[in-house]
């Protein structure tokens, strides 16, 4: 329960117009700098006084960060900062990776996805509210985590891949955009430097305090997504307490590649299980090459849940994600 | 801490809301502003840092442009409601939790509370008292309101109405489950969401016919 603090602490306030000014402000002040796309983590985290900054890069009149480009070879550039809600009414967007569109579609509620961006929602932090209230546990730089105990409230915390840390990835567009081998394009004072989806999502072993694989000084500046699962078959299921608003309890994104009524390639991806989207390479493994029916599908939700470790109050979870991945698998060709 | 400022009995033809908007109008409120902002120089002791925002801006809003003296770290809603007099625009959660902060900007709903004011410098912010005409007639939706008798407290009025103007310049002839979709980022604490919809509706269906 957030209380109101009237106005937030007071900072300094950057506009840069390009991305090389919004890089050497970072250099300049990165013993306090915090970058801002749509605010909607940022303000969380300043106005309960649980982190400060000295200095903050409002990246709102930077017009090369935003938009939505196509490439050559039939992929889409995705600038960092363009918003949900376009994301989500684009015709490219929805005619070739109507994935993308209906993960962006499902975020929060209509406000949050006219500002929030694409970018943020994939840099995101944790939810969990133990974290959020500023207890300091270890992805706060403490040593223990408050989610896992007996007696913790634990309902959305992880089920997979815990590490001290059973907090979860909270995003709806991360799970579409491994799904779809999207590539992160990342700058900073030393270059570029391009990273796969899959492999900017980082959990607690990797480093328990950061969510993604950026560092102080890096800024995300767009996202590509390749042709290659263009027009496949998708599937987007977002599981969440009310219909607006909440993060996901579970979600799932998938896309099929289906020829003849077998699957000839697979990518299924769930998020809110663990502090990463978890891309389940050993189901894609067992449904390549399988026909498109239920018994797949029921073999393919069985073995995604395998490896499970709920927490007291997280076991719905299981057969959430499983019977989600089942869903995933029945998916139709929508076009 | 300033005397208390005695506020006059109605007889004597100041209502205490006039009274209200006079003491902001005139900066009188500078006491309470200045608990809440703690006086215009503050800034971790330090002047502003070269190549940083200047602190007064021109804000277009409601049609008007306005001069306003704006922190770095100032929301949308604080700016709208305690420097500029426009409290139609309410404060429920802060945290883009239930939208009553809701505005206009450039015609695409915003929760207020939860963008600076510097970041809408350029742009066109629309508030709930914008939305009545110079000459005092109600907006479609407004009129709406009045005629469904929609809302029971009505806090959260202002952030539903701005969020369906803004809902129906995308899409002017909604089903009753898109228009619900489409303001479903705005709460109701008294639970009046059925009647609301009824008194959007109908405001959808006043919209057309203008």
């Amino acid at each position: 329960m957030a209380t109101i603090h009237d106005v937030m602490p007071a900072f300094e306030l950057f506009q840069p117009t390009s991305i090389d000014d919004t890089l050497s402000l970072l250099e300049r002040h990165r013993r306090s700098v915090w970058v801002l796309a749509g605010g909607l983590d940022t303000f969380d985290w300043l106005k309960d006084r649980n982190k400060r900054t000295s200095v903050v890069i409002d990246l709102s009149g930077v017009e090369a960060l935003r938009g939505i480009r196509e490439l050559p070879g039939g992929g889409l550039e995705i600038g960092a900062t363009t918003t949900l809600t376009e994301i989500a009414n684009h015709s490219v967007v929805k005619e070739k990776f109507k994935l993308l569109a209906d993960s962006a579609a499902l975020v929060a509620s209509p406000q949050i996805r006219n500002q929030g961006t694409l970018g943020g929602n994939v840099a995101q932090d944790t939810r969990c509210w133990y974290y959020r209230s500023g207890w300091t546990c270890y992805r706060a730089g403490g040593n223990i985590c408050y989610a896992d105990t007996p007696t913790a409230i634990n309902r959305e915390h992880a089920l997979f891949d815990a590490n001290r840390c059973v907090a979860v990835n909270p995003s709806d567009t991360a799970p579409a955009l491994v799904a779809l081998d999207a590539q992160m394009v990342i700058r900073n004072s030393s270059g570029e430097r391009v990273v796969p989806a899959e492999e900017f999502f980082i959990g607690p072993a990797i480093d328990i305090t950061r969510m993604t694989i950026m560092e102080p000084g890096d800024l995300l500046t767009a996202i590509r997504i390749p042709a290659t699962w263009a027009g496949a078959t998708f599937y987007f299921e977002k599981v969440r307490d009310r219909q607006v608003w909440d993060f996901p309890l579970v979600n799932v994104a998938s896309a099929l590649k289906i020829s003849g009524g077998n699957i000839q390639q697979a990518r299924i991806v769930v998020n809110a299980v663990a502090a990463h989207p978890m891309r389940l390479h050993a189901v894609e493994a067992a449904v390549t090459g399988k026909p498109q029916t239920e018994e797949t599908a029921a073999m393919a939700g069985d073995l995604a849940i395998v490896g499970n470790q709920p927490l007291a109050h997280n076991g719905y979870k299981i057969p959430l994600m499983r019977n989600l991945v089942k869903r995933a698998l029945r998916a139709e060709a929508t076009s | 801490m300033t005397a208390p400022i005695q506020i006059q009995e109605q007889p004597t033809g100041v209502t205490r809301r006039k009274f209200i908007k006079g003491v902001i109008a005139a900066g009188a409120a500078v006491s309470a502003s200045s608990y809440l902002f703690r006086g215009p120089a503050q800034l971790f002791g330090q002047g502003s840092l070269p190549g940083a925002v200047e602190r007064l801006m021109t804000l277009t809003v409601n049609g008007q442009q306005r001069r306003v003296d704006v922190m770095k770290q100032e929301t949308l809603a604080m700016t709208l409601r305690y420097k500029l007099g426009l409290t139609g625009t309410k404060l429920g959660c802060d945290r883009s939790e239930c939208g009553a902060c809701t505005v206009l900007v450039d015609d695409v709903p915003h929760y207020s509370c939860s963008i600076l004011t510097h970041t809408v410098r350029g742009k066109k912010v629309v508030s709930i008292e914008g939305l009545e005409s110079p000459d005092g007639t109600l907006h479609p939706v407004q009129q709406a309101v009045v005629d469904e008798q929609g809302f029971q407290c009505a806090f959260c009025m202002p952030g539903f109405v701005m969020s369906t103007v803004g809902f129906l310049k995308t899409n002017p002839n909604p089903t009753r489950e898109q228009l619900a979709h489409g303001i479903s980022g705005n709460l109701c604490r008294c639970a009046d969401y059925d009647k609301i919809l009824t008194a959007m509706m109908r405001g959808a269906d006043n919209m057309r016919r203008t």
